[in-house]
Formats: C-alpha cells, sequence, structure tokens
C-alpha cells in the first residue's frame, strides 16, 4: 500500500527522519512505534503531504505519492481539535467535502455514522458542549467518512474511556477488515500486540526494527524458559551447574518450584528435561517471548551499539 | 481550486451570520447618524440659547450707548447697586450675565463678565467684540481719523480657489470639504485594516489553539487555509461597508430632508460661527459657505472606487501579515509583541495625516508615503479628495499589489510552519528559521 524510501528530514540543526524505508503492506493494521520525539509524527505529516521530505520518496498504491492521494487517507492527528463553535452537522460536512465528498454524499455518510455510534442528536449541537471523549468520537467520524483506502491514527486512544476505546476499537477492526489499511501510530504498547500485524519501531529519527509482529517476537526469542515442577519424593533435583543452560531465576511457590533457564545450546531443552523428569514432577515448561513492550523498552533504551547483537 | 470556496464559503458565513456582524452592520450607521443627528441639534440648540442676557454697570458712563442689542445678546441698564445685581444673577435665568465696566476701561481694556452659570463663549464674543468696535472708533477719533470713512473701505477680499482639471476647466475647489472627506477615510481605512487584520489573525490562533489545524491541512494546503480565510474574512469587510453604504444613504436621504429645511441653521451647525467679527458681517453673505454645491464637487464615484481598491489591497497586505503572527503565537496575549510592529507603518501615515498630509496634500512626504505599499492605503485616501494624478493612483495602486505578492509569500512560508508549532515560543531568530524551512 505505502512504500517508503530513504526518507529524510532534516530541520535546522536537528535530523528528524534519517533515512527512514518501510513498507506498508495493503490491508494490514501497521504499527509505528517509538518514544515521543522519535520522529512518527514528521513521518506521519510527510505521507499526508503536510510536509515534504528533503530526499528520498513515497509511493502510494504503486504511485509516486501526488495530492491527488490524499482524499484517499483520513488521518486522525496526534493534536486534535476542531471548530468549537461551529455545530458538529456542519462542521462534520465542512471536514468530509474538504476530502472530496459532494455535500449529499457527505450528509448521507455522516447520518450513517452517527446512527451507528448512536449519536443522531448530536448534529445540532456546538462541540464546547461535548465532553472530550464525545469530541473524540465525533473526530474519529470526521477521519474515516470519506471510506480512505488509507488511515492513519496518531495515538487515537488517548482521551479516551475504556468503554469508548473499546468501540473504537472495535470500529479500526472493521473498516480493516472492509479493506482498509491502517497505520497506527503510539508509544504505547498494550494495544499494539492485539491490533498490529506488522509494526516499525523508530528511535532518534532512524529505524531500529520492522516487519510482522510474529517474526518480531519470534526473533527475540531468547531460548528463556520456565519450567514448573513439583518435587517427588523429597528429593531437590541438582539444576545449578550444567553447562547447558543458565540459570536466571529460581523461585519457589506454596507447592511448586520454578525456575527460568536460559538454554545455551539448540535443542538443549529435550537433554535438560531428559534429566529432570525422574526425578521430580514437571507442571509446565514454557518459552518466555517477550512482548512487544519489552521489545520496545529494550531497543529504545540498549546503547545502539549493542542492539545488532541481539537479534541472533 | 473547489477546495479554497469550501474554505472562503465557511470563513463568510460562519461570520455573517453572527449575531454580532448584524448588530455591528445595523448599528454602526445608526450611531454615525445619530451622531451627526446630536452635533446638529446641539449646535441649533446653543444657537437658539445664545440669546444672552447682559445687565450692564457701566462705571466708565459712556459705554452702555454704544452697546447694540441684536439677537444673539439683549443688554438692559439698570442703576441699581452692584451686589443687588450679583444676588439677583445667583437665582436668576441661565445664560443671563452681569457686565461689569470699570471707569478707566479706556486705557485698561479689561471688563468683568460674570454669569450664573459657566459664561458662554458664545456671548463673550459677541461683547468682546462689540467692545472692540467701541474702543477702535474712540482710537480712530482720537488720531482725527472720520470713523465713517474707515467704515467705507471695503477691503473684503474673495478667494475663487479654483483646480485646472486635467480637462483644462477651472472648477471650483472645495479645500474645507477635500479635507472633512480626507479625515474620514483616513479614520475609516486605518480603523478597518486593524479591524479585520485582526479578525484573521485571531481566527488562524483559534484554528491552532483549537487543534483543528492539522486535521484541515491534511486536506488541503496550508497556502489554501491561509487565502481562503483572508479572502473570506475580506468578503466580510467588503459586506460591511456595503451594506454601511447603502444603510447610511438612505438614512441620510431621510433625515437630510428634515435637516436642511432649516437652512440658516444647517449652515450654523456646519460651518461654524461666521459672525466673529461684525465688520466683516457685510461681507459674510457672499462667503456663504455652499455646501450643497461643495459636496457636489466630490467626485464620489471615484472616491468610492479607489477606497475599495485601496482597501482591498491594504487589506490583503497586512491580513497576510496578520495571519503570519498568528500562526506564530499560541495565543492572542502573545500576539502583542509581533502585532505592534506590524501596524507601525500602518500608524504612520493616520497620525501624520492629521497635520502635514492633509496639509501638503500634495508635497514630497505624502506623495512617498502614498505610494509605499505599507503606507499607501492610508496615504493614498487622505490625498485623494484634494484630487491626484491618475498615473500616480495606477502607480500606488500596482505597488500596493505587488506589495501584497511579496507579504503573502512571504507571509506563507512562515505560517505553514508556524501552525504546526505548538508551545514554541516565536521569537524572530525563530521566524526567520522558519522561513527558511523547504517545504
Amino acid at each position: 500500500m505505502l512504500d517508503i524510501r530513504h526518507i529524510v528530514k532534516q530541520y535546522s540543526g536537528h535530523r528528524a527522519l534519517d533515512d527512514i524505508s518501510l513498507q506498508v503492506p495493503r490491508g494490514s493494521i501497521f504499527g509505528l512505534l517509538g518514544p515521543n520525539g522519535a520522529g512518527k509524527t514528521s513521518l506521519i505529516r510527510i505521507i499526508n503531504q503536510i510536509t515534504a521530505p528533503d530526499s528520498g520518496e513515497i509511493y502510494f498504491d504503486g504511485e509516486l505519492l501526488q495530492p491527488k492521494h490524499i482524499e484517499r487517507i483520513g488521518y486522525l492527528p496526534e493534536e486534535r481539535g476542531l471548530y468549537k463553535k461551529m455545530k458538529i452537522g456542519e462542521q462534520m460536512l465542512y471536514l468530509a467535502q474538504l476530502k472530496g465528498l459532494s455535500r449529499n454524499d457527505a450528509a448521507q455518510r455522516i447520518r450513517n455514522w452517527f446512527e451507528k455510534l448512536q449519536i443522531e442528536n448530536w448534529w445540532d449541537k456546538k462541540v464546547e458542549d461535548l465532553s472530550k471523549g464525545m469530541q473524540q468520537k465525533v473526530q474519529f467520524i470526521a477521519t474515516v467518512v470519506h471510506e480512505p483506502d488509507l488511515i492513519i491514527l496518531d495515538e487515537p486512544f488517548s482521551g479516551f474511556d475504556p468503554v469508548n476505546a473499546q468501540v473504537i476499537q472495535e470500529e479500526i477492526l472493521e473498516l480493516n477488515k472492509k479493506g482498509a489499511t491502517i497505520i497506527y501510530s503510539t508509544h504505547r504498547m498494550e494495544s499494539v500486540e492485539e491490533l498490529c500485524d506488522y509494526i516499525a519501531l523508530i528511535n532518534k529519527s532512524k529505524k531500529v526494527l520492522d516487519g510482522p509482529v510474529r517474526e518480531i517476537k519470534r526473533s527475540y526469542r531468547n531460548q528463556m524458559y520456565v519450567i514448573e515442577y513439583k518435587e517427588q519424593d523429597g528429593v531437590v533435583p541438582n539444576l545449578r551447574e550444567s553447562p547447558l543452560f543458565d540459570l536466571i531465576e529460581e523461585k519457589k511457590t506454596t507447592e511448586n518450584y520454578e525456575v527460568t533457564i536460559r538454554v545455551n545450546q539448540n535443542n538443549a531443552l529435550n537433554e535438560i528435561l531428559l534429566h529432570l523428569i525422574p526425578q521430580v514432577e514437571i507442571n509446565q515448561v514454557k518459552e518466555v517471548i517477550p512482548s512487544m513492550h519489552d521489545i520496545f523498552i529494550d531497543q529504545v533504551t540498549t546503547p545502539s551499539i549493542n542492539k545488532s547483537t541481539h537479534h541472533a | 481550486m473547489h477546495k479554497i470556496l469550501l474554505i472562503i464559503n465557511r470563513e463568510y458565513f460562519s461570520r455573517v451570520k453572527k449575531k454580532s456582524f448584524l448588530l455591528v452592520t445595523f448599528l454602526v450607521p445608526m450611531l454615525f447618524i445619530g451622531m451627526y443627528m446630536a452635533i446638529f441639534f446641539l449646535t441649533k440648540q446653543s444657537y437658539e440659547d445664545t440669546h444672552a442676557i447682559v445687565h450692564v454697570i457701566d462705571e466708565e458712563g459712556s459705554i452702555s450707548a454704544q452697546l447694540k442689542s441684536n439677537k444673539h445678546i439683549a443688554y438692559s441698564f439698570s442703576n441699581t447697586g452692584l451686589q443687588e445685581q450679583i444676588n439677583s444673577l445667583k437665582d436668576g435665568a441661565k445664560n443671563t450675565n452681569l457686565l461689569l465696566i470699570p471707569a478707566d476701561f479706556y486705557t485698561t481694556r479689561k471688563i468683568e463678565l460674570l454669569s450664573a452659570g459657566k459664561p458662554n463663549i458664545s456671548t463673550q464674543n459677541e461683547v468682546r467684540s462689540q467692545l472692540r468696535e467701541i474702543v477702535r472708533n474712540k482710537q480712530y477719533r482720537e488720531m482725527g481719523l472720520d470713523v465713517d470713512r474707515i467704515r467705507s473701505i471695503n477691503d473684503h477680499i474673495q478667494i475663487a480657489a479654483k483646480e485646472i482639471t486635467e480637462t483644462g476647466d477651472a472648477k471650483d475647489s472645495h479645500t474645507e470639504v477635500a479635507m472633512g472627506i480626507a479625515m474620514g477615510l483616513c479614520f475609516l481605512i486605518y480603523l478597518s485594516l486593524v479591524l479585520f487584520g485582526t479578525q484573521v489573525m485571531r481566527g488562524v490562533i483559534e484554528e491552532k489553539s483549537n487543534r483543528i489545524v492539522e486535521v484541515v491541512i491534511s486536506s488541503v494546503k496550508p497556502f489554501q487555509l491561509m487565502m481562503g480565510k483572508i479572502i473570506g474574512i475580506g468578503m466580510v469587510g467588503i459586506t460591511q461597508f456595503v451594506l454601511w453604504i447603502m444603510l447610511s444613504l438612505a438614512l441620510m436621504t431621510v433625515f437630510s430632508t428634515a435637516m436642511f429645511s432649516d437652512k440658516e441653521v444647517a449652515q450654523q451647525a456646519m460651518g461654524g460661527n461666521m459672525s466673529e467679527l461684525p465688520r466683516d458681517q457685510a461681507a459674510a453673505g457672499s462667503t456663504n459657505f455652499d455646501w450643497m454645491a461643495a459636496l457636489d464637487s466630490v467626485n464620489f464615484t471615484e472616491l468610492t472606487i479607489c477606497f475599495f481598491v485601496f482597501f482591498l489591497g491594504g487589506y490583503l497586505l497586512y491580513s497576510a501579515l496578520f495571519a503570519a503572527v498568528g500562526s506564530a503565537v499560541d495565543s492572542e496575549t502573545e500576539a502583542g509583541q509581533f502585532t505592534m510592529p506590524i501596524t507601525m507603518p500602518l500608524l504612520i501615515p493616520y497620525v501624520l495625516s492629521f497635520g502635514v498630509l492633509i496639509n501638503d496634500p500634495h508635497g514630497s512626504i505624502a506623495t512617498w508615503l502614498s505610494m509605499i505599499p505599507f503606507t499607501s492605503p492610508v496615504a493614498m485616501l487622505v490625498r485623494i479628495p484634494f484630487g491626484v494624478p491618475t498615473w500616480q493612483i495606477v502607480l500606488s495602486a500596482s505597488l500596493l499589489i505587488g506589495g501584497f505578492v511579496l507579504t503573502t509569500w512571504f507571509a506563507a512560508r512562515i505560517y505553514r510552519v508556524g501552525i504546526l508549532m505548538y508551545g514554541k515560543k516565536a521569537s524572530l531568530k525563530e521566524l526567520v528559521k522558519w522561513f527558511n524551512y523547504k517545504r
């Protein structure tokens, strides 16, 4: 859907984007992650043609990105708002028409959305009479009313209470199911695993990581396992001295032992288990898969020199 | 193009539909007419009020016989004592005065005029001019001059100030009318440029602080948004002017019929007191200002066209700058430091117009100020009622158009960066940096 190639954006004395290349597959939910100030918003503004890159180019659906593509993109900026004194209905009409819809078409679709979210009676209300969460809902409709192929959401859930966040999340998934590609930019990881198929992680103006979520997580496995067992006949197995693994943590709960180990050789887990099986009753063995949150923290806080070593 | 029309549409109708717009549109002409009426009736009132009663205590003895009552003043001579007179004055009617002429009046030329309230200026003037006449006559006599013969000297000179028009005809020039109109125009354009420029700035700040601006510029170019706003608000301004002109004309026609029916009062109201020197009273008839002819001499069509041209040019030039300022700040209070330098070039010709420009409308200062794009809207409109060669008007207007293209280009470069900068305190250095950003 979107092919971003070697984008560089320089502000005086500060490079906001340093040679960023990304592919956003059609129909995906693409998480654009990174801490505050990493360059996410700069990149999004370039995709929306609000600013232009110093070098590099973006292909939209195979074509070089041009002004005509604006109507196929829906953008919910992080810094968002509405005209306070304008009636909601008129405001929506205005924004939809700016995205290229005819007045009648816009009115019809807005009414449909209002019905869907059960806010029909808001048409003649003014924005200043709505709560912040209500405004966010209206804002979301404004973003998607022209049925864009690409929807860019910058921190879409900030300001929503959990109930409304759920409503919006469902709407996002539904739009995605109908074929819209979604770029979801955030620095909050909770919803990323739930929503995203692909992610890219940007830190300090550089891309540090991208790819399908599952693969990334797989590549971040580092042979850590948690083994939960019960002692048998009062014998405590000796887990301490083995070249096969490092003991990371050992815990004793009321009835179980829980050890976390890092296996040092490929496929050594079987051997370790073979060693354990005669001695103890194994309840559970599970691999420790890092959460996106952990990967994020790891990538953002580790000095960049060490980063390559993590990918083994 | 379609999108900029949408923006203009929103900017225009969201303002025109406001109650405050209607209020201002209808109230201002009412206010002007009201003021005009008030001045007219007050003048009429005071004109009638000037019929003053002056009790004279003449210690010199020969003066009272020479004072002449007329329609402004009525002298009465009584022999009652001074204190009694003062007492009666205290509870006497308004505009009753007591004139004390001391015995040595001819040498000191000092008198006292006591009155119940504040002494009336026109009564004072009337008394003074009569006394001057008396003193003058006495001095003529002492010098052995024949008063009657001196009186027969007629040194009144009538200047028929005419200006040569382009066709070579001489037409009456009415400098006073030109001055009046120049002041009016200067005031109107200065006020409206600042007013509508500020509206543009407010609009930009509103969009920025509402955070809607990024939503909008993901659909349209920042330049389209800026121009749409400027054009929309400009059209509001023009709508307002057109409505004002129409309303004023309608109201004027109604009231002027009533006003000019009393010709003498109208003349008094508009021309000021012309009978200050009784000596010239004989000539007053001929200097009688013909207001109707003077007003006829004004080319209202030219004035109106020029006003709209220079208002539009000036508005476009300044509103672009105001838009840039609006984009650079987060709130209106912050905007002050930037609006000051912007309005300076407007203020200069405005302030100068009261003295320099009006007295010397074709001097070099006036001519230069009316050519420089930043000052020309005000300065040129001050000059136009005095008659400005067409080539100068055209040149000035072209320079103004060039000026606004330049400021718009300049403003747009700051605007597109400024609207996306939140919470950054804009310094001049920062603005230069923004200006140099590539898109």
